[in-house]
């Protein structure tokens, strides 16, 4: 096995027993970002020197701890991540895959960054993303699309595609998204990895370039379940410079990782297996709960009745709160300016030139529900759904612990099969919105192929703060079953290989 | 509901988006679908329900009020797209007889 296959954990036990150095991994990693990733685009930028000076930085504190093992080690040191481009990392290009912020280079470091950095972690580089991370498919990018290491005529979903499809063609060890709508869920679905959703305020926001406020949170990508705990270890806590960060204390959340479900009653809700969905996701999401059954779960049906609103009430309040966040962007302190006549024109020539079409769109859209005359009917009457469908789950989880369902209706789609469509772009999102809307948690891990040999997702839900309960069932289903160990064959085979 | 060229016209201007004839053709053609798709919300009961801004249960966030070190001035404006004295340059925004 090359070190680019270890998982974090694995990675971790071997710079331990000091069969490899940090910079050696980082190297493995960049070298492999360098031939692969002109085919799969799967970053915005690679920042090798950084890289390999944290590594070195990483190997010193490995030095020291052999010394004296007594000395303390940060959790993930000489780990190298990659962070999706909506994230600021001091001093690193961040454009949000958007032309209006191209050149902007953030003065200050996102606080999940930060902890990742205080935790000893390699920064390999900034992943695509769709822009201002609105999107099912990283078509959005302002910087050409994703490809899915699977298969690379189609999307890795969105809009943290570029951090799935990296963490999946082995690009990095494990990688931070965000997720508003299921933009880490469904993209870690769609390339057959994992991704996990905290809930609403568990990750501080601080240095995440805003969306949906009120939706938007930070979320780790990995190659398993273990690792996803051990990236949510670090970057989760209450911040003080965000004040929606929920201040709980932090469980150890290894402790969680059990590999049975003795005891643990699972939820199925028929409204998430509908007509239209793929029928091999619906076959292996069935499975799935077989064998959590057989793990020892109680299995039981319950009952989401508002879910068939969720994706108007989702597609009224991002967009209505994306409109208000993207006022910044006005060309006076910071990214692209295109200079009119009048400082009005400036504002409307920069943004209509710096934004990208579906950002319009949604600005447009949110706008518009925002605006005089419109704002009971549309955004108002959304916010009270909205009070509906936190309440389905509430009722839900007083009977289940977690809920099981797919993560994605269907497996990944042709490039450019939805872009014509806003509508049908956004039905990817139908079963991931509503843990957004909910503000709860949920985790996606591989449960199956298609018969193109597509990777499929099973999502896992729980209560606010449940993150033990999803990293636990997703751990013991993950132990039981194959899925998470299978490689794109044809990015395995590297550059020399058939791709 | 079909949204016509000027509300789409009076929608962007609103939000400061100079847009192409083609795009204003297109976005009263896709947001007329995507409204019309929201009208669905319209058959659920809603009366009495209070609407969700937040999910958080927390209200109100303090902190001592104390002075900090401020970020230094270069790097607030090693992004500016033109800068004078140590300030963002921008245009005149009042017009004076």
């Amino acid at each position: 096995m090359a070190p680019y296959e270890w998982t974090i954990h694995e990675t971790l036990e071997r710079m331990r027993r000091g069969e490899i150095s940090a910079v050696e991994v980082t190297q493995a990693y960049l070298s492999r970002i360098e031939a692969l990733d002109p085919i799969l685009h799967a970053y915005l930028t690679v920042t090798p020197e950084q890289a390999l000076a944290q590594a070195r930085e990483a190997d010193a504190r490995w030095a020291a701890w052999r010394r004296d093992p007594t000395s303390p080690l940060p959790p993930l040191n000489g780990i190298p991540l990659a962070i999706k481009d909506v994230i600021c990392v001091q001093g690193v290009r961040c454009t949000c895959g958007s032309r209006i912020l191209e050149n902007f280079v953030p003065p200050y470091e996102a606080t999940a960054v930060a902890r990742l950095r205080e935790a000893g972690a390699v920064f390999v580089g900034k992943t695509n993303t769709d822009e201002f991370a609105m999107g099912s498919s990283t078509e959005n990018s302002a910087f050409g699309p994703t490809r899915n290491p699977w298969d690379l005529e189609r999307v890795p979903g969105g809009s943290s595609g570029g951090s799935a499809a990296a963490v999946a063609a082995d690009l990095c060890a494990g990688a931070l998204g965000t997720d508003t709508g299921g933009s880490v869920r469904q993209p870690a679905a769609l390339c057959g990895v994992v991704g996990l959703k905290p809930t609403y305020g568990r990750v501080s926001r601080y240095g995440l370039v805003a969306y949906g406020s009120s939706l938007d949170q930070i979320g780790p990508i990995t190659k398993d379940v273990r690792d996803a705990a051990m990236l949510l270890q670090v970057i989760a806590g209450p911040d003080p410079r965000d004040a929606t960060s929920w201040p709980a204390p932090v469980p150890d959340y290894t402790r969680a990782l059990i590999p049975d479900l003795k005891g643990v009653r699972v939820g199925v809700p028929p409204e998430y297996f509908i007509p239209g969905m793929q029928p091999e996701v619906e076959a292996a999401v069935r499975e799935a709960i077989e064998v959590m059954a057989e793990l020892g779960a109680e299995v039981l049906e319950v009952s989401l009745p508002h879910t068939p609103y969720a994706l108007p009430t989702y597609y009224m309040i991002a967009p209505a709160e994306a409109s208000a966040n993207l006022a910044r962007y006005d060309g006076v302190k910071y990214g692209l300016r295109i200079q009119g006549e009048t400082i009005w024109d400036t504002y409307r020539l920069t943004r209509g030139h710096g934004f990208g079409p579906e950002v319009k769109r949604r600005i447009m859209l949110g706008t518009y529900a925002l605006s005089a005359g419109y704002y009971d009917a549309y955004y108002l009457k959304a916010q009270k759904v909205r009070t509906l469908i936190r309440r389905d789950f509430e009722q839900a989880f007083e009977k289940v612990d977690v809920i099981v369902c797919p993560t994605s209706p269907t497996t990944a789609f042709r490039l450019g099969e939805r872009t014509a469509d806003p509508l049908q772009m956004y039905l990817a999102d139908i079963f991931t919105i509503t843990a957004n809307l909910a503000g709860i948690c949920g985790i996606s891990v591989p449960c199956g192929f298609d018969r193109h040999g597509l990777p499929i997702g099973l999502q896992i839900l729980g209560p606010a703060l449940g993150e033990e309960k999803i990293l636990r069932a997703a751990y013991a289903y993950e132990q039981a079953t194959p899925w998470h160990r299978r490689r794109p064959a044809r990015v395995v085979a590297g550059p020399s290989g058939a791709l | 509901m079909a949204l016509s060229r000027e509300e789409v016209e009076h929608i962007a201007e609103l939000a400061k988006l100079a847009l192409t004839e083609e795009e204003k053709t297109l976005y009263a053609e896709q947001l007329s679908a995507i409204l019309d798709y929201f009208r669905k919300l319209q058959e659920v009961d809603t009366s009495g329900i209070p609407p969700t801004a937040t999910v958080l249960p927390i209200h109100n966030v303090f902190r001592p009020d104390e002075p900090g070190d401020p970020m230094p001035r270069e790097l607030l404006l090693q992004n500016a797209p033109a800068q004078a004295d140590g300030c963002f340059q921008v245009q005149m925004i009042l017009e004076f007889e």
